[in-house]
């Protein structure tokens, strides 16, 4: 009992200061975990505190009004709730946050990558461009393990994570995921094995080996490639079947998204590793993949309406367009920088960042879009409104 | 009806599971007009349950300090104290006019001051008249899992670790799920949640070992006022219906039932309620929606950028020289 006891006085003496006005709330855990502890949460903020301001409890009544489930328009100023009517319950978000870090948007990242390297690794193999297919088959087996990591070592317990090889569930695009995953990288692993073939010794036992791996290889590395286009579009939908406002809602476009981020990647390996005057398909790819990204991401922005608005501000928004400008970036300095590797590495660089931060930046949306009340509560009423508008004009005949 | 939102489910989620001769689906009815607010049910479902603590923490929400449903709390009491202008409904009240079946200017609002939940912080009566009282209201509601006839959790759960139960429940399995954590974000409620220190999803069961054995959930056990209750859901919803039905007649016209309808977006809740202003007052959303409603859509979208992914892939290949 009485070690507890200096530390709930310690929470009461933060509270009553958050009441009081000045401190901004935004870093104070409201609970322990992840709960209702984002920017937007419930803000204190300027209001007076219920604490003082009713003594007896009810005459306060007025005063309390200005905060907690504050009827509309007479929110704090700082929640940032619109003028349209809106009520929540002390601004907490209603839906929990996921509880997904960094390593799912890193994910989004390697799985886009591996994908678009596995492409660009069969292009490379079925044009006749070996140092194309070389890097290519590299990068996809890098960042598939990458993947792998990053996925098991998200879940709360990494152990047990053949458990999703227990089902096959097409309502879940995380089992689905699972499975072309589990296609998927070994198919891009002996792909990339293979490249090593030539520097077996010629005899004994591995110098069969030496001999097997490359047909192995070609067949793998196709394979990979036809598995790719699921891996680098599936996890559009893996973000999309959430309750997450603005993830679910831009279910239209995020493929897009994703399909040319992964594309744009890969190119990015080939412009990296690959000396100029082998990379003119990589810099073809660069223009495909850069188009479907920057078409898609002007979707999301513009055609979503209300929970668009994550993707456009804050975080969220600052990476999207630090992934638009890099994407730009890179496309423009592959296709001037033809004969110049220094100039083709750098682009391919930019558009690996690129990648990285456009889905960091989706990321980073969604979870925006869960923190604030608003984009649940608002979109929510008019799908309401407009069923009884329907309904009702379907009742009088 | 031409209903775009009527899914038609089976109203038995049990027997659509695969459950043979199935029990009748089982589900509680919270009546939030009669709950005093004594938090009985989070106790009693934290001992039953053996769900951890939550930390102790004062949260500035009136006398909620749980603050949310949470994996350390699969019942949560709100607490929303609210100015209620006498004589006059808040203008600005869109959905409230269209739930309300009543006159919005109905007797409630004319008597001002009344109290439907518990009495002030003070003992009652000091003010030692009826004019001394402010037009409030108290709020309280005792929120669960909704056990969703078409659960978001559910479907997205890549381990199977979450089930249908035979009582039409929605359960996870401890020994299977690892914790990825995707039936967070995929229930609209926002209800399950990863337990930080064990890794695992964690959220209400209606306490499957109990109905099992024929008994009453444990919170429902506890509640002092039936305003949780516990029961096949068919007959929970003809109460419910009376109940509101009653309220109207008293003079409540803002009672309303939330998640009771089958043709709702997730196809009805198991665990439905009565409320006394709109959901999103009490933090429920609104007009809840499964995600997985939209996934084959989602699915032909992903499926078409993949087509194009392999032909810009082709293009860059076969459309130069080098
Ligand atoms: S309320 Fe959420 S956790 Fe409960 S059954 Fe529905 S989707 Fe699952
Ligand atoms: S966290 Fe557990 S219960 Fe939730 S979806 Fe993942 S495996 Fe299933």
């Amino acid at each position: 009992m009485i070690p507890e006891r200096p530390s709930v006085g310690e929470r009461f003496r933060r509270f009553r200061e958050r009441l009081r006005g000045d401190t901004p709330t935004s870093a104070e855990p409201v609970r322990p975990g992840r709960v209702g502890a984002g920017p937007d949460g419930r803000s204190g903020g300027s209001s007076t505190g219920p604490v003082d301001a009713c003594p007896t409890g009810v005459t306060g009544g007025g005063g309390r009004a200005g905060r907690g489930p504050g009827r509309r328009g007479r929110a704090d100023a700082d929640l940032a709730v619109p003028p349209a009517e809106f009520t929540s319950y002390y601004g907490r978000p209603i839906l929990k946050p996921p509880v997904w870090t960094w390593e799912i948007a890193a994910y989004l990242f390697t799985g886009g990558l591996a994908a678009g390297s596995s492409l660009l690794a069969a292009g490379g193999q079925l044009t006749g461009r070996p140092a194309v297919r070389r890097a290519g088959r590299v990068a996809a087996l890098a960042a598939v393990t990458a993947s792998a990591g990053l996925l098991v070592g998200d879940l709360g317990r990494p152990e047990r994570f053949h458990h999703m090889l227990r089902v096959a569930k097409p309502t879940s695009p995380m089992s689905v995921g699972t499975w072309i995953l589990t296609a998927y990288g070994p198919a891009a692993g002996l792909a990339a094995l293979a490249e090593a073939a030539p520097l077996l010794p010629e005899r004994g036992p591995l110098g069969l080996a030496r001999r097997v791996l490359p047909p192995v290889g070609r067949v793998a590395g196709l394979a990979a490639a036809a598995t790719a286009p699921a891996l680098g579009t599936y996890t559009a939908v893996l973000l999309s079947d959430t309750a997450v406002p603005s993830w679910h809602e831009a279910y239209p476009h995020l493929p897009l998204v994703f399909a040319g981020s992964a594309l744009a990647s890969g190119a990015g390996v080939g412009l990296l590793a690959v000396p100029p005057a082998q990379a003119g398909a990589a810099r073809r790819l660069a223009v495909a993949g850069a188009a479907l990204e920057l078409f898609g991401a002007h979707r999301l922005e513009t055609g979503l309406g209300l929970v668009g608005e994550p993707y456009r501000t804050g975080r969220a928004g600052r990476l999207l367009r630090a992934g638009r400008a890099l994407t730009a970036a890179g496309v423009a300095g592959a296709l001037l920088g033809r004969r110049s590797r220094p100039l083709a590495a750098i682009s391919g660089a930019a558009l690996l960042a690129a990648s990285v931060a456009t889905r960091f930046g989706v990321f980073q949306a969604g979870v925006a879009s869960v923190r604030d009340p608003r984009y649940t509560v608002l979109p929510q009423r008019e799908r309401l409104a407009r069923r009884r508008a329907d309904d009702a004009a379907t009742d009088t005949p | 009806m031409a209903d775009p939102y009527d899914r038609s489910d089976p109203q038995d989620p049990a027997s659509g599971a695969g459950w043979v001769e199935a029990p009748p689906r089982m589900g509680f009815f919270t009546d939030t007009s009669v709950c005093i607010g004594c938090k009985a049910c989070e106790v009693a479902c934290k001992e039953w349950n053996g769900v951890p603590t939550s930390g102790l923490d004062l949260l500035g929400m009136s006398y909620d300090n749980t603050g949310a449903l949470t994996a350390n709390s699969w019942r949560h009491v709100a607490f929303v104290e609210q100015p209620r202008p006498a004589g006059h409904r808040p203008a600005a009240d869109p959905a409230g006019a269209a739930a309300a079946t009543g006159d919005p200017a109905g007797p409630a609002s004319a008597t001002g001051g009344e109290f439907l939940g518990m009495p002030a912080a003070g003992p009652p009566g000091r003010t030692g008249s009826a004019q001394g009282r402010t037009d409030f209201r108290w709020l309280m509601m005792s929120d669960v899992c909704k056990h969703c006839t078409r659960a978001g959790c559910l479907d997205v759960c890549p381990t199977g670790a979450l089930f249908r139960t035979e009582f039409g429940t929605v359960v996870v399995q401890e020994d299977i799920c690892n914790g990825c954590g995707y039936c967070v974000s995929a229930c609209p409620y926002g209800v399950i949640d990863r337990r930080a220190d064990d890794g695992r999803a964690w959220k209400c069961t209606l306490c499957y070992d109990r109905i099992g054995a024929g008994m009453t959930p444990a919170c429902a056990q506890a509640c002092p006022t039936e305003s949780i209750q516990y029961g096949q859901l068919d007959e929970l919803r003809e109460r419910a219906a009376a109940r509101v039905a009653t309220l109207h007649e008293r003079g409540v016209p803002e009672a309303r039932l939330y998640g009771h309808d089958p043709h709702d977006g997730v196809g009805g809740d198991g665990a439905f309620f009565l409320l006394l202003d709109e959901p999103e007052v009490y933090g429920l959303p609104p007009d809840p929606q499964v995600t997985t409603h939209d996934l084959p859509k989602m699915w032909r979208r992903a499926g078409v950028a993949a087509l194009a992914m392999a032909a810009g892939a082709v293009v860059a290949f076969l459309g130069g020289r080098r």
